[in-house]
């Protein structure tokens, strides 16, 4: 067994996705478009030994999604395994499911915090989105929340279809009462990649957004902290793929696969492995997915002779395979990129005034899943 | 909730809500840790914080600190990290002890 040297990389954030059924069927989800070939979810018991595993190697912030984490009866028995190991336990949630049994429950297993999320600050465009009448109860979910005394971190996915409310959502989170809000602009895998032209905004949506944020701060101070992630493709210079491949992220996928970042399902010649299979140390120090993208050495030029190389990284593997076909490229946001030309293309493109209009959003339901698989398996 | 503000030495300092802290073998460290997020502390801040549990007032700190660093000059500095500590929200305040 190898060991740990004193400077190497800690998986300080696991995320374990515990399901990939979710009632809500957003389409920018970033779950994989095909999720309905995986059946097999783990059981309690491997969840369990997973986290003293993580726990072991030093992870110590413990992100429970999916899908939706409250469609797992065991639930409350795993946030209780995970805070009795010593994680700080966030349950990311739609609200669907909460209740206040369950919400007691998972007070009393130690939960530490709850991420809530919203699609909108309208109940038309909530609902509509999410493909539910979710509204209303997430608004009650919010009291739930609050009233057992949890830090609430409010959660905005931002589009095109939204982005002009960012105001108002931000008003909505001043209302629940929330201590925090992400507003995450659409990141462009899975099921946003097929629904971008809908979904990506308009240069000036963007900087109108900037500028309400910037007022908003301002104003209140620290009493909402106010997260505001925005989407590179406007940008000249990638971002670090989550800090860095292999370097602090290890996301669990339901069926047990452990991948470096949420959406590496998709990128093809990576041999994820199996948490059913091998012990997460030998995964995290050993194998070669996540050693592959590690250090500068994988780097192709202009990237490995760039003086920014040690800030970006290469930037994001997903986009750039997503973009160029090559996952090893330089992510093509970088301007020094040889085929930025195809960022530009898709932010300068034609832009249709109501895009889900000519081209209908792709909702993530099972369904839609399906036949997915089924038009991959045939081409 | 009573909460008289920062650095009258006879008020109780302790970890605010929103906030956990504990010590983390993996990075040799005491962390504070909040949604999402995490704040790796030097040993200093670690020493201080670990002391605002409520029931120690801020001079009893001051107090313990200087035996447990041998020096008599170090009340300005565990000051000025309290309050930095409490405008950065991590340390709220109480006039009594916490039960």
């Amino acid at each position: 067994m190898s060991s740990v040297p004193a400077t190497a990389a800690v998986p300080l954030w696991m995320v374990a996705e515990l399901t990939y059924r979710c009632p809500l069927h957003c389409p920018f989800c970033s779950n994989p478009v095909d999720f309905a070939k995986i059946k097999s979810e783990l059981s309690t018991a491997e969840w369990c030994r997973i986290f003293a595993e993580a726990r072991a190697l030093g992870a110590v912030q413990l992100g429970l999604t999916g899908g939706e984490p409250l469609s797992r009866p065991d639930l409350e028995e795993l946030v209780a395994e995970a805070h009795r190991l010593g994680f700080y336990t966030n349950l990311i949630t739609s609200g669907v499911g909460l209740n206040e049994p369950r919400m007691r429950a998972l007070k009393d297993a130690g939960l530490d915090h709850v991420q809530l999320s919203f699609q909108d600050s309208t109940r038309e465009l909530n609902d509509f989105l999410s493909s539910t009448r979710t509204f209303a109860l997430k608004r009650r979910v919010a009291t739930l929340i609050k009233d057992h005394g949890f830090p609430m971190v409010m959660n905005c996915v931002i589009h095109r279809l939204n982005i002009d409310h960012v105001d108002r959502i931000i008003d909505l989170a001043l209302e629940i009462g929330a201590e925090y809000l992400e507003l995450a602009n659409t990141q462009f895998y899975g099921w946003a990649d097929l629904n971008r032209s809908q979904l990506l905004p308009t240069r000036e949506q963007l900087e109108r957004s900037e500028a309400v944020v910037a007022g908003y701060r301002q104003r209140i101070g620290n009493r909402l902290r106010i997260l505001y992630v925005i989407s590179d493709l406007y940008e000249t210079r990638p971002k670090r793929c989550m800090n860095g491949w292999g370097t602090t992220f290890m996301v669990i996928a339901p069926d047990g696969l452990v991948m470096p970042c949420h959406a590496a399902r998709m990128l093809p010649g990576i041999n994820l492995p199996s948490a059913r299979a091998a012990s997460l140390r030998e995964i995290w120090l050993d194998s070669p997915a996540f050693n592959r993208f590690r250090g500068d050495q994988w780097m192709p030029e202009p990237c490995r002779s760039c003086p920014e190389k040690a800030k970006d990284l290469g930037g994001c593997r997903c986009q750039a395979f997503l973009l160029t076909g090559d996952v090893g490229a330089t992510d093509p946001v970088c301007d020094k990129s040889p085929l930025h030309a195809r960022v530009l293309e898709i932010v300068n493109g034609p832009r249709p005034l109501r895009p889900e209009i000519e081209r209908p959003l792709v909702f993530r339901t099972p369904e839609n899943s399906e036949q997915l698989l089924a038009s991959m398996t045939e081409s | 909730m009573d909460n008289p503000g920062p650095l009258s030495r006879a008020s109780y300092p302790r970890i605010a809500r929103l906030y956990r802290f504990q010590w983390e073998a993996a990075q040799n460290a005491y962390v504070l840790l909040f949604p999402e997020g995490m704040v790796q502390l030097n040993v200093a801040a670690g020493e201080i914080l670990r002391r605002c549990d409520g029931k120690r007032s801020a001079a009893d700190i001051i107090t313990e600190l200087r035996a447990a660093f041998q020096s008599d000059a170090i009340d300005g500095d565990v000051e000025a990290f309290l309050r930095s500590a409490t405008q950065d929200g991590w340390v709220e305040w109480r006039d009594t002890v916490t039960p």
